[in-house]
């Protein structure tokens, strides 16, 4: 089902005694979510993606805007008529309650017309324990599930219902790393499976990024960007996604625009066109960097961690904002660590540049090609 | 070399424990045996500290004596009526409590106040609430006259009217202990089953069935087993309401029957007090561990 957030926007009342101002967990949200989409709410904590999907799930109410499913307005609809799933960062699977009592508990809730027979129950619980594969623990108790199955309890109860929205809170944050690689293609097959539109929440930019058809960057209840996570990361808004998105993350200059030329501290480092003289931030993605001898822009050698595919190069530049510059070369490049320096020329598609003030991209597209 | 460090070890181990061992002994474990030996000395003489034979004489007679039979009847309905009103109002009102915002510190300790007041001046407060004398009537007599009914004598009335008392304030004076304990249980149930309860549609009152009983079902019990055991040994607030004679009132529980055989004025008689004293502890013994029995089944750890 297609979701429609409409300037959507929750302030929270201030705490304490002294009158606080309140707080903008939310603030003026639009978006258009397609049919089917999986999308990934992303940003630091505090961002307000938990806020949006309590707002989504009927748990919150809105200070302002509106909600649509499909064309319906559900804004004042509580959560339980909205015909979502809910799956809880610590999964809330209820903990004296089997597996099979756990995904069963939200069609006892049926009643009326919609009311279902104890066989009944049983099929459609077992097909949604097909669907996550956990079919042959249905007689233990959460207690003596991994985190990994609780997850998929979880989920199971939270499709058992057919919702037409599937919400997940952080649904990975509580697995080790690499159940976290597993449960994320898990979570996109079961997605493609069953064609539900779902909304999940992350800090985690690679997790997002990864499984998302588009991805939403939050930052202090504002969206930053909303896109496909490739052009996203290729084209980043501001200096913020930029620096959100990507491991290692971009790497950020001081730098400044004179005569058609980037500059970063003294170097004269990339032509650009059709930009007035000013100064800017420079971000260059650590793919950005090509080993060259002669390359116009130099940094003071750290050392060299070899990764075996890449090799990254550890530098430091004054310029830099961060006392390290990380970049990542193909390893058939052989970086002298004797000379104490090293030379970069830069790859003009992997250089973003943002104004000072702002901190918003500064388009240099036409240059593109000249290098 | 090994052995050697081993029983090293646990020398050092009863050492610790010595203190604790010999206070629990002495004041404990040898005058529970001392109970026992007594309850079976028949025609034990205090004075001459000598005694006839040894038989369940005692029992028997403890058995057969009214007065413990009107103990042992006015006991078991006090825990048949009180046990399991005072948690079901007090699992009421910690719900309550737990669900309103406004004023709830201020309800919180106006539930607490039975608790640090003194038994016996509560005891006191209920008897002039209650009584009806010659010249004037109570003021539960009043709000009964007032709705039409006629006054009854709560305190030397007939045996319903005091059993109605005793069951009233006792619940009245167990409450706050229990209410205490389940509010801080409630809260500490994770909110978010809730929010996932809430998102399937679950009813309230299923909510509080199949989620918020379970949860807090371990605290419920200890409240049940300690309950039993404090309504099987209820006595000073029997006195409180209706003083110390309370085989002529009819009043008198199984510690009541104990303490009179020992020191009453028909007292003097240790091995009628243990007998009894010894049923007691049977009867208590019996019914903890049914509960433990029906607990298996439904409490959740």
């Amino acid at each position: 089902m297609k979701i429609v957030l409409q300037d959507l926007t929750k302030k929270f009342p201030g705490r304490g005694r002294k009158k606080r101002e309140e707080v903008v967990a939310v603030k003026d949200f639009s978006f258009e979510i397609p049919d089917g989409a999986l999308v990934g709410l992303l940003g630091p904590s505090g961002c307000g993606k938990s806020t949006t999907l309590n707002l989504i799930s009927g748990l919150e109410q809105p200070t302002a805007g509106k909600i649509f499913f499909g064309n319906e307005d559900v804004t004042d609809l509580p959560a339980e008529h909205r015909g979502i799933g809910l799956v809880f960062q610590n999964y809330a699977l209820y903990p004296h309650l089997s597996v099979k009592q756990n995904i069963t508990f939200p069609l006892e809730n049926l009643k009326g017309k919609d009311k279902l027979t104890k066989a009944q129950m049983n099929e459609k619980a077992l097909e949604a324990a097909h669907l996550v594969q956990i079919q042959d623990l249905m007689e233990r108790k959460p207690g003596e599930l991994s985190g990994g199955q609780q997850q998929r309890v979880a989920i199971a109860r939270a499709l058992v219902k057919n919702p037409s929205v599937l919400l997940l809170d952080e649904p990975l944050s509580n697995l080790d790393a690499r159940l976290r690689l597993q449960t994320r293609e898990e979570i996109r097959r079961i997605q493609r499976e069953t064609k539900i539109t779902t909304i999940f929440v992350t800090h985690d930019q690679e997790e997002a990024m990864s499984i998302s058809d588009l991805i939403v960057v939050m930052k202090e209840g504002v969206v930053q960007q909303i896109g496909k996570p490739q052009d996203v990361y290729d084209n980043p808004a501001n200096l913020f996604v930029a620096k959100f998105l990507g491991t290692p993350p971009i790497n950020v200059f001081h730098g400044e625009i004179r005569d058609g030329m980037l500059h970063i501290g003294e170097e004269a480092v990339l032509p650009v066109c059709r930009t007035e003289n000013q100064k800017v931030f420079v971000g260059i993605r650590p793919e950005g960097f090509i080993v060259q001898e002669d390359g116009p822009f130099s940094c003071a050698l750290k050392g060299v961690e070899v990764m075996g595919r890449d090799i990254s190069v550890l530098s430091s530049n004054e310029a830099s904002l961060n006392p390290t510059v990380r970049s990542i070369v193909d390893s058939r490049h052989r970086v002298d660590t004797g000379s104490g320096r090293v030379r970069f020329a830069l790859n003009p598609r992997k250089v973003l540049l943002f104004t000072k003030d702002t901190q918003k991209r500064i388009l240099t597209a036409a240059c593109e090609v000249s290098i | 070399m090994k052995r050697k460090k081993r029983l090293n070890d646990n020398i050092k181990g009863w050492l610790y424990l010595l203190p604790a061992l010999l206070f629990l002994g002495a004041f404990m474990v040898y005058p529970l045996i001392d109970v026992f030996v007594y309850s079976f000395e028949e025609g034990y003489h205090s004075a001459s500290q000598t005694y006839l034979g040894i038989g369940a004489y005692n029992y028997s007679y403890v058995l057969h004596d009214p007065y413990f039979l009107q103990a042992l009847q006015n006991t078991f309905l006090l825990v048949i009526i009180t046990v399991p009103l005072s948690t079901v109002i007090a699992i009421a009102v910690s719900v309550g409590l737990n669900s309103i915002k406004a004023l709830r510190d201020f309800f919180q300790t106006v539930y607490f106040l039975p608790y640090v007041t003194n038994t016996l001046a509560v005891g006191l407060v209920f008897m002039i609430l209650f009584r009806k004398t010659p010249y004037s009537d109570g003021f539960i007599n009043l709000i009964i006259r007032f709705f039409g009914g006629s006054s009854v004598d709560f305190i030397e009335g007939p045996y319903w009217a005091k059993m109605f008392v005793l069951c009233f304030y006792t619940i009245w004076v167990v409450m706050p202990f229990k209410i205490l304990i389940l509010t801080s249980a409630l809260s500490s149930v994770n909110q978010d089953y809730y929010k996932a309860a809430k998102v399937d549609g679950t009813s309230r009152w299923r909510t509080f069935i199949k989620i918020t009983l379970p949860m807090i079902s371990p605290m419920v019990f200890y409240l049940i087993i300690t309950g039993f055991i404090g309504a099987f040994k209820a006595y000073s607030d029997v006195v409180a309401l209706f003083g110390t004679n309370l085989n002529a009132a009819g009043m008198n529980t199984i510690v009541g029957y104990v303490y009179d055989m020992l020191y009453g004025d028909s007292g003097g008689y240790p091995s009628y007090a243990s007998a009894a004293a010894i049923l007691l502890f049977v009867i208590v013994l019996t019914i903890t561990c049914i509960n433990l029995l029906g607990s298996k089944k439904h409490v959740h750890y």
